[in-house]
């Protein structure tokens, strides 16, 4: 058979191709091939150069360091240094309190503070009700707060504590002096229930000089205590009423109700109001009913 | 029939399978180059309902296109496969390469391997009114094939014209009420194997082969015009290795033959006659080449060159009357030929008696006065249908083929293969008929 010659010349002017190079460039134009040379290849390569170079101990370590180093320059840059704490809305007081509940070595960066927990933990002050925590231009931790109002002295077996309207503990009070203008509660479940003693309190006005406190009976209803250890003891349903029924009664100029001998007055049943005279007002009371029947005054 | 059936049907899926992807390629197994056309289908398909625009070849685009010189392909047919292979694989990278793009199926065509063209007849009654796929099924797989020889294969068939009852020259007798199918064939058998060696090639390439056809029936499709495709003409095409010629009317074709003579062997008679090597016996045709000498011809000399370094022999001159008086007589006797070959089909009988010359060798001047004197008056030049994207390079008469492929490709012609079977001959009634037998019985 003729050998087929393949001189340089004769290469130039009829080109062929060797079956290797066809194949290969046909796999190079196949679309899938050609995706996967452009984008899997570099992606694999740089993967695994990644993966190698992060089995080594040292460079991982190296590197976290460096990450961490970065970070802590970034931090410490004066534009996120927090220099002071201004606290808005709290009496010296409580201002000194929050300021002890956070103790913050100034100055800091603000990447340090963690305002969620510090909140938290200014919320959980006891005159505090609400508090807000931001940090402001200028390197400031701004914390407004709003305190609790006293609106009641609680008595309870731990001792006498201020509570708010909505019955949540804002101090705890030395004295009954201290809070001289606030009425006082005691008696199971009363602090739940201070809205009701608010009312109550309002309706006092007229008898304001003899209110010694409320009490809470058996977790459900109340007693005006009053002075001279008398009470008012009002029923469960609509308190507020039946205790202006007995104000009514010590206000009629020619019944004085509570300036009488009595001990209680009760009200527990609103159709039946029963009073509760001193024994002595009691015999006495006899005493007249007898001569009024035409018996013997002393018998 | 069976297999026949198989083997091109295997080729249509594989077709379609290319026409979803978009790309396919185009392959001219050609004597003297191989040309390849890498063409991308956009997915609108014309062909609907008539024509469609720009003759229906608007559906795609040739993206890339590449030829080389053949080597090992003679008469059309492949003589040395590694060497043929190489070229196809030359064509076809350098095609992929200005596409962009892989392509994996190919559809073929050569022009050799001995055609023959039988026309076949069939008729049948039609089962019910109207006639139906199945009749038209059951009237092609009625035509009577002759015998065309082992180690023959069919390489088209098309049936041509259907006639029901007395009416013929139906295109599509599908709906039509009626009792008598009858329909007409062409069918054209090649060396067998040619194509199987034209099918290893292609498959040495890591391609598809996707579709086959004739040369000649391709070149036809592009070079005539579609009024010459109705009233009849002939195509010839003059190729390097073989002159195919075909002839249309009605828009199909009825006969198709090859001459195995072709542009090479008017370099061979070149090359012996003046002494020269081939290539130069190429160059000097191309340049100087001629089939009418004038008085101005005595006069022009050409140089003939040589490489010996004998200083007579390579300053050795011939004039161009010289030239011509070797070339006429072989472009004489291949129209000769194709003459014979036309008379025997009985070209003469047709309405219009039009023929186009094409081919890579038609270019040679002169040579339509000279078809006009042996084959019949009405001859012209012909140049293949311009299709979208094709290079200027790969629009002369030598890509006849090549761009009739891409037409082919894009539309073909309803073979007998892409009819159902009739449904009497599938292998599965059979089997149907053996489990009625075992219900009957049981």
């Amino acid at each position: 058979m003729r050998q087929v010659r393949r001189d340089p010349e004769m290469a130039r002017l009829d080109p062929s191709v060797s079956r290797a190079k066809y194949r290969i460039e046909r796999l190079m134009l196949t679309p899938l091939f050609r995706f996967a040379m452009r984008v899997g290849v570099p992606c694999a390569l740089g993967f695994g150069a990644v993966t190698w170079w992060a089995s080594v101990e040292e460079n991982r370590t190296a590197f976290n360091l460096m990450v961490a180093d970065v970070r802590a320059q970034f931090e410490s840059r004066p534009e996120f240094q927090v220099k002071l704490m201004a606290i808005d809305g709290a009496s010296p007081q409580v201002a000194e309190a929050i300021r002890a509940t956070l103790p913050v070595g100034f100055p800091v960066s603000s990447f340090d503070l963690d305002l969620e927990t510090m909140q938290q933990a200014v919320i959980e002050l006891d005159p505090v009700r609400s508090a807000d925590l931001r940090i402001k231009q200028g390197g400031v931790l701004q914390v407004d707060v709003t305190e609790r109002v006293p609106a009641v002295l609680w008595r309870s077996d731990a001792g006498l504590s201020v509570l708010d309207a909505d019955g949540v503990r804002a101090a705890w009070a030395g004295s009954r002096a201290e809070y001289a203008t606030l009425p006082v509660i005691a008696g199971e479940g009363a602090e739940k229930v201070v809205d009701e003693a608010l009312a109550l309190y309002a309706a006092a006005q007229p008898i304001m000089d003899r209110l010694r406190g409320f009490e809470r009976m058996g977790a459900r209803r109340w007693d005006v205590v009053l002075d001279r250890d008398q009470r008012i003891m009002l029923p469960e349903e609509e308190p507020v009423l039946a205790f202006e029924r007995a104000i009514a009664m010590q206000q009629i100029p020619t019944m004085t109700l509570l300036d009488r001998d009595i001990v209680a007055v009760d009200l527990r049943l609103p159709h039946r109001t029963t009073f509760r005279m001193t024994a002595e007002a009691a015999a006495e009371f006899r005493k007249f009913k007898k001569i009024e029947a035409g018996g013997d005054p002393n018998p | 029939m069976i297999e026949l059936y198989e083997s091109q049907r295997a080729m249509r899926n594989m077709r379609k399978a290319a026409m979803q992807r978009g790309v396919i390629a185009i392959l001219d197994v050609g004597s003297s180059k191989i040309a390849c056309l890498v063409l991308r289908f956009d997915g609108t398909d014309p062909a609907e309902d008539g024509v469609g625009s720009l003759a229906g070849q608007s559906g795609f685009r040739v993206i890339g296109a590449a030829t080389t010189r053949s080597r090992g392909v003679q008469f059309g047919e492949i003589t040395a496969m590694g060497e043929t292979e190489r070229a196809v694989r030359t064509a076809v990278q350098a095609a992929q390469k200005m596409a962009g793009i892989r392509v994996d199926h190919v559809i073929a065509c050569f022009s050799g391997a001995q055609p023959a063209s039988y026309g076949l007849a069939g008729q049948v009654e039609i089962a019910g009114v109207t006639v139906d796929e199945q009749d038209v099924a059951r009237v092609l797989s009625a035509c009577d094939v002759p015998d065309f020889g082992a180690g023959r294969e069919v390489l088209h068939a098309q049936p041509v014209n259907f006639a029901l009852d007395h009416r013929s020259g139906l295109i599509d007798p599908r709906g039509q009420i009626g009792h008598e199918l009858s329909c007409d064939m062409h069918m054209l058998t090649v060396d067998g194997q040619a194509i199987q060696n034209l099918a290893y090639a292609v498959r040495r390439c890591d391609l598809e082969l996707a579709g086959i056809a004739s040369s000649s029936y391709v070149s036809g499709i592009s070079a005539l015009v579609e009024d010459e495709q109705e009233l009849g003409a002939a195509c010839i095409d003059m190729g390097g290795g073989a002159t195919g010629l075909s002839i249309f009317i009605k828009k199909h074709m009825i006969y198709a033959d090859s001459v195995r003579m072709g542009g090479d062997h008017v370099t061979q008679d070149i090359s012996m006659g003046l002494q020269v090597p081939m290539a130069t016996a190429e160059r000097i045709k191309t340049f100087y080449g001629g089939v009418v000498a004038t008085g101005m011809d005595d006069r022009e000399m050409i140089e003939i060159g040589g490489e010996t370094g004998d200083w007579e022999h390579d300053r050795r001159t011939v004039s161009r009357a010289e030239l011509i008086g070797i070339m006429r007589p072989r472009v004489e006797e291949i129209l000769e030929e194709v003459r014979a070959r036309l008379d025997v089909a009985g070209f003469d009988h047709l309405p219009s008696r039009q023929i186009v010359l094409t081919g890579g060798a038609s270019q040679i001047p002169g040579l339509d006065g000279l078809a006009t004197k042996i084959l019949g008056q009405q001859v012209r030049l012909g140049r293949p249908l311009r299709v979208h994207g094709l290079p200027q390079a790969a629009t002369g008469p030598g890509f006849a083929s090549a761009v009739g492929l891409c037409l082919f490709a894009a539309h073909p012609q309803d073979e007998w293969w892409d009819f159902d079977l009739p449904v009497d001959r599938y292998p599965a009634r059979s089997f149907k008929r053996a489990v009625q037998w075992f219900r009957d019985n049981w």
